[in-house]
């Protein structure tokens, strides 16, 4: 009995070794990220491709935005995927750890507004008309409130959840603050779900990226924004993004890259700029619009430059030119 | 005359009665009838939602059903991504779950059964236990956020992931394991006692062996809702996005064994299947609804195997 006692304790002890050194090896080259799950699929082909073309691991999470920088800011992921600009909670979290970043916007999405197929009676939305539906206590149920002219249906809202990104910048954009919505509308986290939504119900509406209109445009239409009532309505398309004609719904990407990170492992520095090389042709392959090449080049030299930083201050801004927000961070 | 009377009186009322008897045989059965067509068409409730469903998944991954599927990384392309590091995972947290669940589990029953005095105490933790079974699967997963990857340092990891869920089905082997202790006549236990076995002679000569039918059932059971969960693995912070495999438990220099494996990060089916679903390109649904169905399958093995293995076992006890 005491033999055998002695010597499973002996194979413990030999396990509880062997685990404590190969926890000590397991520090070897993996990249890590996590972050927001709209810029989840653009990181997904670059880690993809860099392990094919340099066999360094990379591993993708997609916790989303706010938990992506919780854990960036503790230092668990060497980059972090955005879909808003870093707020100043997060950057306080980020400095009370000693953790610098390297903001750089990599790519845009156009938030579209979409309705039923069978609605032909919208042409356009402004973002007034936008504003009258959305805004937090709205009473808007019927079309022919928004505008006399439309027939008398109902209006039934879809939208994304509360924690989403997409939210956040909707909200700022049409409402003017962030956050601030009508709650009566049928959220889900599940864009896919707000599809079927508006196909299935003739007088819906819903808003979300850019790709899930892109892959069903057989079930949706999507409704050209006007800023200004009066000023020329614009449909949503990667051309109109890139020549800045879209707005204000088409709105910056991010990855916040750890400056340690960028400075002292080869491989996040290499992995980053394999990201910003290979930007052009990758995301316009997962359906999202590719800054323009001189923006690309203005992100690479930053990079280059390492000047850590946030060009918004904790604030989300709509409208905000690459180049501008770059030279912000001097 | 007035004798005959009587006797056909008699036999008239006989007969009634022996209608009456028919009559009301005839009524319970008809209730049987009843009983058991309402009890049939609840079980086809359940049974044909699964099957619809089922079929539903294969219908529509069925394109997905190949040999390439299992051994593909995930991609950004949905014809050549595939389910390679997420069933690794997947294995290898089971097998996490099933070390840290089983010997906890199965020690925790057997002290309630045989060792524990009958008091308030042991009432109350009988309580709770039973409890724990009910406790939603996101509260394990905050616990273990806390515990095992902040607390204990563990980090997002296999060893995180498999005592999470080995937390999770903790409940289940203790109450099947008590339950399958208690089927043993106290017979067998009184004849151990009178040949003079020491109290653990029994316990384990007897009722550990005994009950291992439906101590197994009750594992296999666990872990099979334990392949399913999505949320707690998602607290922990599981992957998305893994293209390599963890390193290998079986290495070719001494000591043979390699334990790097538990610290490595990973992820599992139901997450693979949560992001293909969730992506705008209807190819990757096809791939999601493939990835169900084999979740399903698997489910349905463990489950199969669950009441082979009681089956088997019990059939060789001889009482």
């Amino acid at each position: 009995m005491n033999t055998v006692f002695s010597k499973s304790m002996r194979i413990a002890a030999l396990v509880a070794v062997t685990f404590a050194s190969s926890h000590a090896l397991a520090a070897e080259k993996i990249i890590a990220i996590d972050g927001s799950s709209t810029v989840y699929p653009i990181t997904e082909a670059m880690a993809e491709e860099f392990q094919k073309a340099t066999k360094t691991k990379v591993t993708v999470g997609e916790s989303g935005t706010g938990s992506g920088f919780k854990k960036f800011c503790r230092g668990e992921t060497d980059v972090s995927d955005a879909s808003r600009p870093i707020s100043q909670k997060e950057m306080d979290a980020c400095k009370e750890a000693g953790i610098q970043y390297i903001e750089l916007p990599i790519a845009f999405d156009a938030l579209t507004v979409v309705v039923n197929p069978k609605n032909d009676f919208v042409k356009s939305l402004s973002v007034a008309e936008l504003n009258a539906m959305w805004k937090p206590g709205s009473s808007v149920k019927n079309w022919k409130q928004v505008n006399p002219a439309y027939p008398d249906k109902a209006l039934a809202l879809y939208g994304p959840g509360t924690a989403s990104g997409t939210f956040d910048y909707f909200t700022e954009a049409v409402n003017g603050k962030a956050k601030s919505s009508r709650t009566d509308y049928t959220p889900s986290e599940d864009d896919n779900v707000l599809v079927q939504g508006v196909s299935g119900n003739a007088g819906g509406l819903a808003y979300f990226g850019y790709a899930y209109y892109e892959e069903n445009k057989d079930k949706l239409r999507a409704i050209p924004i006007s800023a200004k009532a009066g000023s020329p309505a614009v449909m949503p398309s990667p051309e109109a993004v890139k020549d800045g004609t879209y707005q204000p719904l088409s709105r910056p990407l991010f990855i916040y890259v750890n400056a340690t990170s960028a400075a002292f492992k080869p491989e996040v520095k290499a992995f980053v700029n394999f990201y910003l090389e290979n930007a052009p042709k990758l995301v316009a392959e997962v359906k999202y619009v590719p800054l323009p090449a001189e923006d690309y080049a203005a992100v690479k030299a930053h990079f280059k430059a390492m000047k850590p930083g946030t060009g918004f201050g904790g604030k989300n801004e709509v409208g905000i030119k690459v180049k501008d927000l770059i030279n912000r961070i001097k | 005359m007035q004798a005959q009377d009587t006797q056909s009186n008699k036999k008239a009322s006989v007969l009634a009665d022996l209608e009456a008897v028919r009559s009301m045989i005839r009524r319970h059965k008809f209730n049987d009838l009843v009983f058991a067509s309402i009890g049939l068409v609840a079980l086809m409730i359940g049974l044909l939602t699964l099957l619809t469903l089922f079929i539903d998944l294969v219908m529509d991954g069925y394109p997905r059903f190949n040999m390439q599927f299992f051994s593909d990384f995930p991609s950004r392309r949905a014809g050549s991504a595939g389910l390679l590091s997420a069933w690794v995972g997947s294995v290898l947290v089971m097998a996490v779950t099933f070390l840290a669940a089983v010997p906890v589990g199965v020690a925790a029953g057997l002290y309630l059964e045989e060792y524990a005095p009958k008091n308030w105490f042991s009432d109350l933790i009988e309580i709770n236990v039973s409890n724990l079974a009910g406790v939603p699967s996101i509260i394990y997963g905050l616990l273990a956020l806390g515990l095992f990857v902040y607390g204990l340092d563990l980090g997002q990891s296999i060893l995180t992931a498999g005592l999470t869920l080995g937390l999770l089905i903790l409940p289940t082997v203790i109450v099947s394991t008590r339950e399958a202790i208690r089927g043993i006549p106290v017979a067998i236990r009184e004849a151990a006692y009178a040949v003079g076995a020491t109290k653990w002679q029994v316990v384990s000569d007897h009722v550990v062996k005994y009950s291992q039918g439906g101590i197994l059932t009750g594992v296999i059971i666990g872990m099979s809702r334990a392949i399913g969960e999505t949320a707690p693995i998602i607290t922990i912070g599981a992957l998305t996005f893994i293209a390599f495999l963890p390193p290998s438990p079986v290495t070719d220099v001494a000591p043979y064994l390699n334990f790097e494996w538990l610290s490595s990060g990973f992820t599992v089916l139901p997450i693979q299947m949560f992001n293909w679903l969730s992506r705008p390109d209807h190819a990757f649904h096809i791939n999601a609804a493939a990835t169900g169905a084999i979740i399903i399958l698997v489910t349905l093995l463990m489950n199969g195997t669950a009441i082979y293995l009681r089956y088997k076992i019990r059939k060789n006890i001889k009482w």
